[in-house]
């Protein structure tokens, strides 16, 4: 065992803990993977989630900032990480010394159920390795199901791939490439990982014969009306347009990364780190896609088994203390460990009661619908489908209510330019329902497409912004142009739009232009 | 499974820096790290260090949020994504953040050094003044971590397990337990050390006003800095005078507004005596500064302060640096009065600072030359 390991092992009594709370949590039904405690010093944890979560990473300057930072608010008491856990087979979880046993408990009831989700809920299925993108249908599952997860060696081999080039091109050189991928980071397309492969050959584009339209003629005036002359220039010009639109690629393309590491002009040690870095954001993907979810779910088994079978009377008090810390709604923002747990337990509570399907639906009756109990007893086993299931979209797309959403004094906010501030729109349900929605939808990130790798055939890059009503930040757009450009190695346009005109943004290598399109 | 991020942060830190040597006109021409100085330790707020990404525009987004309130009402704060458990976060908040870095002085005034290409000074001769230095030259069996001894330790248990008859030259494992660690450790040595006095003096007369005083202010306070870093002991000591010099402690010296005449020799006759007094030129370099807006009482004291530096000043000082600092009142001609007598010795820097923008200009042309 390496040294670092020996130093951080779970001391005894935790051990004893940890296993009889894992007994507890199978006994309800959770299915996780074996679960690994180490224990850390604040700083030692600092630095572990500076990495998130992971003991090796590539070198890179950002994780120190976020060890600064993370270390100055623990400092000033504004923040301390009491738990972390890693997707991996097995899970790697850490406990910060010091802490009470009622807390490590909390902790581990906690962890149990990150790792039931991470192993169980559809999205995560994308992290497995080795297996070609086979098991993402969760319906194909296998019984003794146990994916190569071993995403801690992975990342290390990462980080080993940097230094090399880092040994061979100097770290300032690397850093600076990898601060232009990073720029690109968020650029995949989330649902990559369930397309399957897509065929090679878009059979859309099978070539036709051309057919040249003919102007509408009696058959004795055809050869007038269209003489050879002048069907022959018809023909030559659909071709030159067909020419034209033959485009690369074929299909806008949402995995920009992709796109690069495919098409773009990198030298080998810039393709390694490119795709290093995509490597990475696929792997944390699926948490962006389930945060509420996997929060909720992990907070609603802590909860669950640590008041019904872990508390004895002396730890109530500090249990509920800690409790409310966490799932308490600061400053108005929503909280997705509070948002997740009351959802699961929403959900529960009406499939126990039978309030689902037409019946329930067509119902008009407020008394009949409030003392609604069909006792069916269905709860439990409904918040584990959901688990396996659905994404923090699909979730709350389906199982948000108007009740919840009252009960729980949901609302949306809007930037106010009169008072300078943010402020309540509205607790309407459908308002704030779109508003949650369009916050989770693709990770809170805007749609950005490769339209076209030879544009306007001179070999420049050409991204859509597709605009939803938001308009880009333009400084970063800018920096992300010219990072684009740094590994395209041509001029990069962008098409956006710049409060509703449409705009095309240009960054040669030299110079940012922005000019205004016509409608189209 | 060792752990890589102190590079990862020395050299976020060394991107800090960047930021700072960027800005540092600004930071220093400002004064409000002065008011920050704890401890010598600054912190400075630079604008987040982010890496930039396609995103939408902050304003315009909006969002969900749960708690009390009616539609109009502000939603606290900005933004957070501060967890109070978990590492990750929950989708980065709108806003901008500012991180305040920690700065030692002595960083800040290497990189204001390196900003100004400001001269190491030379040392004027080791004084008997001793100052304690720790060398790291023994081995203890306690200490931190991060002076273990690896050789050593693993020495140790090699020892300790061949005396056991655990170690196998068959299997070489060698794992030590807490008993063999072994650690650095140090002694502390005496070593001489040059020492350095600043003397500043300024003009207090009526024409000095608040304006000016904040100039002398952070120009001395940059002037400090630096020269704390060429020399383990600084000192300072501070002059005012009007018609009469008397010597203050530092918060006088940038409150006190006098007013009546103004006879710059009695500073210079009180800086002297002050050398005289406590200071020998063969055991400490230094350096008076004197701030004045250049109006003199007659021509006479003029020609006296000429004196003063040419016979006692001048021979036992490193150099001797004249700012005026522009003032709606003064006819400024003391600095011509001094260009006309010193324009050929090394030892006098003048200069004029007509507004804080001009400060870190002045502090070049003071110290540049090393003296």
């Amino acid at each position: 065992m390496s040294e670092f390991a020996l130093r951080t092992a779970l001391p005894q009594y935790l051990r004893v803990e940890q296993e009889k709370i894992q007994k507890l949590a199978a006994a309800q039904g959770l299915d996780f993977f074996p679960i690994v405690f180490e224990i850390l010093t604040y700083d030692q944890m600092n630095e572990i989630a500076a990495y998130m979560g992971f003991p090796n990473r590539f070198p890179h300057w950002r994780f120190g900032m976020e060890y600064e930072r993370l270390a100055k608010s623990y400092e000033y008491g504004l923040s301390k990480i009491y738990e972390m856990v890693i997707n991996n087979n097995p899970s790697y979880a850490y406990l910060l010394e010091g802490n009470s046993l009622v807390d490590q408990k909390l902790v581990m009831a906690h962890v149990c159920g990150h790792v039931d989700f991470f192993k169980n809920n559809y999205a995560f299925r994308s992290t497995d390795l080795d297996t070609g993108g086979k098991t993402t249908d969760p319906a194909s599952r296998p019984k003794d199901y146990d994916p190569n997860r071993r995403w801690i060696d992975k990342m290390a081999n990462h980080g080993a791939r940097i230094r090399r080039h880092v040994a061979r091109q100097g770290i300032n050189k690397v850093e600076e490439f990898i601060d232009h991928c990073l720029s690109l980071e968020n650029l995949i397309d989330p649902h990559a990982p369930f397309k399957g492969t897509r065929a090679t050959k878009d059979p859309d584009v099978e070539e036709k014969a051309t057919e040249i339209p003919r102007l509408r003629s009696k058959d004795y005036m055809e050869s007038f009306i269209n003489p050879e002359e002048y069907l022959e220039q018809q023909r030559q010009k659909i071709e030159a347009e067909k020419e034209k639109e033959k485009k690369f690629p074929a299909r806008p393309e949402r995995d920009v990364l992709k796109f690069l590491l495919d098409h773009a002009p990198l030298d080998r040690w810039e393709h390694d780190v490119l795709e290093v870095v995509r490597e990475e954001a696929y792997y944390f993907q699926p948490q962006i896609q389930t945060k509420i979810m996997n929060e909720g779910w992990a907070s609603y088994w802590h909860s669950k088994l640590m008041t019904e079978k872990i508390l004895d009377a002396s730890e109530i008090i500090d249990y509920a203390d800690h409790a409310a810390g966490v799932l308490a709604t600061s400053r108005g923002q929503l909280n997705p460990y509070k948002l997740g747990i009351e959802l699961f337990r929403h959900i529960e509570e009406r499939w126990d009661r039978g309030q689902f399907g037409k019946e329930w639906e067509d119902c008009d009756d407020l008394a009949a619908k409030k003392n609604w109990n069909l006792r069916l007893g269905l709860g439990k086993k409904k918040i584990f489908e959901v688990r396996a299931l659905y994404n923090d979209i699909t979730f709350i797309d389906e199982f948000l209510t108007p009740d919840f959403v009252r009960d729980h004094k949901m609302f949306s906010y809007q930037w106010s330019n009169r008072n300078e501030r943010y402020e309540i729109e509205t607790r309407e349900f459908k308002a704030v329902k779109e508003k949650l929605l369009f916050q989770l939808t693709n990770g809170g990130n805007p749609f950005i497409y490769v339209e076209d790798a030879n544009f306007e055939n001179r070999g420049e890059l050409l991204l859509r912004h597709d605009h939803q009503g938001l308009d880009l930040r333009a400084d970063w757009a800018r920096e992300v142009l010219r990072s684009l450009v740094r590994i395209w190695k041509r001029p990069v346009n962008l098409t956006t739009h710049v409060e509703a005109k449409p705009v095309m943004m240009r960054y040669d290598g030299r110079e940012h232009t922005t000019r205004h399109l016509r409608r189209e | 499974m060792s752990l890589k991020i102190d590079q990862d942060h020395s050299r976020f830190r060394n991107i800090v820096r960047g930021r700072i040597r960027q800005n540092l006109r600004k930071y220093i021409s400002q004064g409000e790290l002065i008011g920050r100085k704890g401890k010598d330790l600054v912190s400075i707020p630079i604008p987040q260090i982010e890496i930039p990404r396609f995103r939408y525009s902050d304003r315009q987004q909006g969002g969900a949020g749960q708690g009390d309130g009616n539609p109009g009402d502000p939603v606290g704060g900005d933004q957070g994504d501060e967890q109070g458990e978990g590492g990750r976060k929950a989708g980065e908040g709108a806003g901008e953040h500012v991180l305040e870095v920690d700065v030692t002085l002595d960083e800040l005034a290497a990189i204001l050094g390196e900003e100004l290409e400001l001269p190491d000074i030379r040392d004027k001769g080791k004084s008997k003044i001793i100052n304690e230095k720790d060398r790291y030259t023994g081995i203890r069996r306690v200490g931190p971590e991060s002076l273990r001894h690896f050789r050593r330790t693993y020495r140790e248990a090699l020892k300790r397990q061949i005396s056991m008859g655990s170690y196998s030259a068959d299997r070489p494992i060698v794992v030590p337990i807490p008993d063999d660690k072994r650690f650095r450790s140090w002694k502390t040595q005496a070593e001489p050390v040059a020492n350095a006095v600043i003397i500043y003096m300024m003009d207090v007369s009526g024409s000095m006003g608040d304006e000016q005083k904040e100039i002398v202010r952070i120009e001395s306070f940059w002037i400090d800095t630096w020269l704390q870093r060429q020399y383990k002991g600084l000192e300072s000591r501070y002059i005012i005078h009007d018609a009469v010099a008397r010597e203050v402690d530092r918060e006088t010296f940038f409150h006190t507004r006098e007013s009546g005449g103004t006879m710059i020799s009695s500073a210079y006759k009180l800086c002297a005596q002050l050398i005289d007094d406590h200071y020998p030129p063969e055991e400490w370099n230094i350096y008076p500064f004197h701030f004045s807006d250049g109006d003199n009482w007659s021509m006479d004291d003029t020609l006296h302060c000429v004196e003063l530096l040419k016979q006692k000043v001048l021979p036992r000082v490193n150099m001797f640096a004249y700012g005026q600092v522009e003032s709606p009142y003064g006819s400024g001609q003391f600095i011509k009065d001094l260009r006309d007598h010193f324009s050929k010795d090394e030892r006098v820097i003048t200069s004029e600072i007509r507004d804080k923008d001009a400060i870190v200009g002045s502090i070049k042309e003071f110290l540049g030359k090393g003296a």
